[in-house]
């Protein structure tokens, strides 16, 4: 129907044109996005738990544990979109998490106070991701490889700085640091109530700014958007920026709430990240992703993770099960790239 | 007063000599075909005048005025617009999006600036219209025909005021029909009063649209005629060589 012409006056056609799209790229766009299969996959996934096993999984302490446990990953992995957007990649952020937390514990070991403790620490992650971004942008090096360098760099500096010790000793301004990472507020841990608040920002950002625009724009045909006047270095900087800072905002919170820092916290993180992502719809060669994506992708993780736990298979599986979702996320989305193109 | 005046232009690579001196002017409103055959330095006059590259030698007037231009956004902001071989376009991206990359239309909503959507699909809608192209502002490019996409690129040179628009090869990877479309385009920039460069191996395509031809061989300017004046066998003797200069 929608492929005849009607004969009428032009004016009449064109809105017919419009609306009948409209209609069509609504519930094309849902159906073809897989956040949105990711979305469907976790639902059933909770609602055959929940009917297998209604008082452990479906209890309030452990909805409370798996949302708190995801949030760290879900944080790190909202700024891994960003980079990804991008085309790039940040291997460096699980290292990035150590470094912080070790730069943490020191100031608050040294009588800090707080609030210097956190600043410092976004501080390290900002600086961290600023010279990712400048060797990736300015001086034009491969993401893959610089980022490999910063994880060696970061997770090295994170042991000499701590002596290879745990800091536990937060002194005087310890228990408000560890009230921000580990409390809750209406029942709800403080990292999850950061991971909606970031959601939602990235959410608009990557939908209703021109920088998160050019995010995509970049990640699609860099040299088209640089042709076109945008400012292609700077944004990529500001990516690998926000990635370094998600990384430390997530590291600031999981050391208040494990009360310790060690220098090998964060280690593997950079995998489960990528992972978060590309299982939300991320593509790596860039151009495709979102937020919503990043925190689903960081949810199904865990609670397989968890569904296995509570279903008794043996702990040593879990690595096998997230990489068979990863594999499938990637076959998902060539199936729908070739039908869409 | 000529639009645009190309004085002894020159341009070495290295020990490479690209351009040696070259001229050109070009009216308001006027179509030029550029040609020659592969290594002539039609591109890399092209890019000159697009503000890729920095001439070594010669100056570069626009309306008079000498202009140095030292990125692609200079010699935006003086007048010219650039349909690239690639039409350097975001597959992933709206036909408007793609329109509008670079210069969105916001709005401002207390201290943060948002896109604004429903003024960006309506003013491309506008430009597809005004252009005859069947293009819809919200569709994907990746899902585009050539001639759509050419649309798209040739939308965002309308965007703002042009004077000079440049287009490199926008009919080498095309099926015929589509051929046709983009020529029409070119038609309707004429219309308005915007010059056009076109570089084209396609003879047929350069006579059925410019009002002028300028043959290159070799980084040297070799003719310079009114397309009344020349055939096509004229000037594919120039481009080869068989001919001198004319």
């Amino acid at each position: 129907m929608s492929t005849t012409q009607l004969p009428t006056t032009p004016s009449s056609v064109e809105i017919e044109d419009i609306t009948g799209l409209k209609e069509r790229s609504l519930s094309h766009r849902l159906f073809a996005s897989q956040p949105f299969w990711v979305t469907v996959a976790l639902v059933v996934m909770c609602a055959v738990m929940t009917w297998d096993q209604p008082d452990a999984f479906a209890s309030a302490d452990n909805f409370y544990n798996i949302t708190r446990n995801f949030a760290f990953v879900g944080i790190m992995a909202i700024g891994m979109t960003a980079v990804i957007l991008t085309g790039g990649i940040d291997l460096s952020v699980g290292s990035i998490m150590g470094l912080v937390g070790v730069i943490c514990g020191l100031v608050l070991q040294g009588e800090g106070h707080w609030g210097i403790a956190v600043l410092a620490g976004l501080a390290a992650g900002a600086l961290a991701g600023a010279v990712n971004g400048v060797l990736v942008a300015y001086v034009g090096l491969p993401a893959f490889v610089v980022t490999l360098g910063m994880l060696s760099i970061a997770r090295s500096l994170a042991i000499v700085l701590s002596e290879n010790k745990m800091i536990y000793e937060f002194g005087p301004y310890g228990d408000t640091f560890i009230a921000i990472g580990g409390g809750a507020i209406l029942g709800v841990a403080n990292p999850v109530w950061v991971l909606m608040i970031l959601a939602l920002i990235f959410g608009f950002v990557l939908n209703f700014t021109s920088w998160g625009n050019y995010l995509y724009a970049i990640g699609s045909n860099e040299n088209a958007a640089r042709l076109t006047g945008v400012p292609t270095r700077r944004i990529k900087l500001q990516a690998y920026i926000v990635s370094g800072l998600t990384a430390a905002l997530a590291s600031v919170l999981i050391v208040g709430w494990q009360g310790s820092a060690i220098n090998a916290l964060g280690q593997g993180y950079e995998l489960r990240v990528i992972a978060s992502t590309v299982i939300g719809g991320a593509d790596l060669m860039g151009g495709h992703g979102s937020a919503y994506g990043a925190v689903i992708g960081a949810a199904l993780i865990e609670v397989i993770r968890n569904s296995l736990l509570m279903a008794g298979v043996d702990a040593n599986w879990q690595g096998a099960f997230v990489g068979l979702f990863i594999v499938l996320a990637v076959l998902l989305q060539r199936i729908r790239g070739k039908r869409s193109a | 007063m000529p639009l645009l005046e190309l004085n002894g232009i020159a341009k070495h690579f290295g020990a490479i000599e690209a351009l040696k001196g070259v001229d050109l002017t070009i009216e308001p409103g006027e179509a030029v075909g550029l040609m020659g055959d592969n290594g002539a330095g039609k591109s890399t006059l092209v890019r000159i005048i697009a503000g890729n590259f920095r001439p070594s030698e010669g100056e570069i007037r626009i309306n008079g005025q000498v202009q140095h231009f030292h990125k692609p956004v200079d010699a935006r902001v003086a007048g010219v617009e650039v349909v690239y071989q690639d039409l350097a376009l975001c597959d992933n991206l709206t036909a408007a999006a793609n329109v509008f990359l670079g210069r969105e239309l916001k709005r401002q909503i207390g201290p943060i600036k948002i896109l604004n959507y429903p003024a960006m699909y309506a003013k491309a809608a506008e430009l597809f219209k005004e252009l005859k192209s069947e293009t819809r502002p919200r569709d994907l490019v990746k899902q585009m025909s050539g001639g759509q996409r050419q649309a798209v690129a040739i939308a965002r040179t309308r965007l703002a005021d042009a004077k000079l628009v440049l287009m490199d090869e926008p009919t080498a990877a095309i099926s015929v029909r589509q051929v046709a479309e983009v020529l029409d385009l070119i038609h309707r920039l004429k219309d308005r009063g915007i010059a056009v460069v076109l570089i084209s191996h396609r003879m047929p395509d350069v006579f059925a649209v410019c009002d002028r031809v300028v043959v290159m061989r070799r980084g040297r300017k070799v003719a310079d005629k009114a397309i009344t004046s020349s055939s096509p066998e004229e000037v594919t003797g120039l481009i080869t060589g068989a001919i001198h200069v004319a």
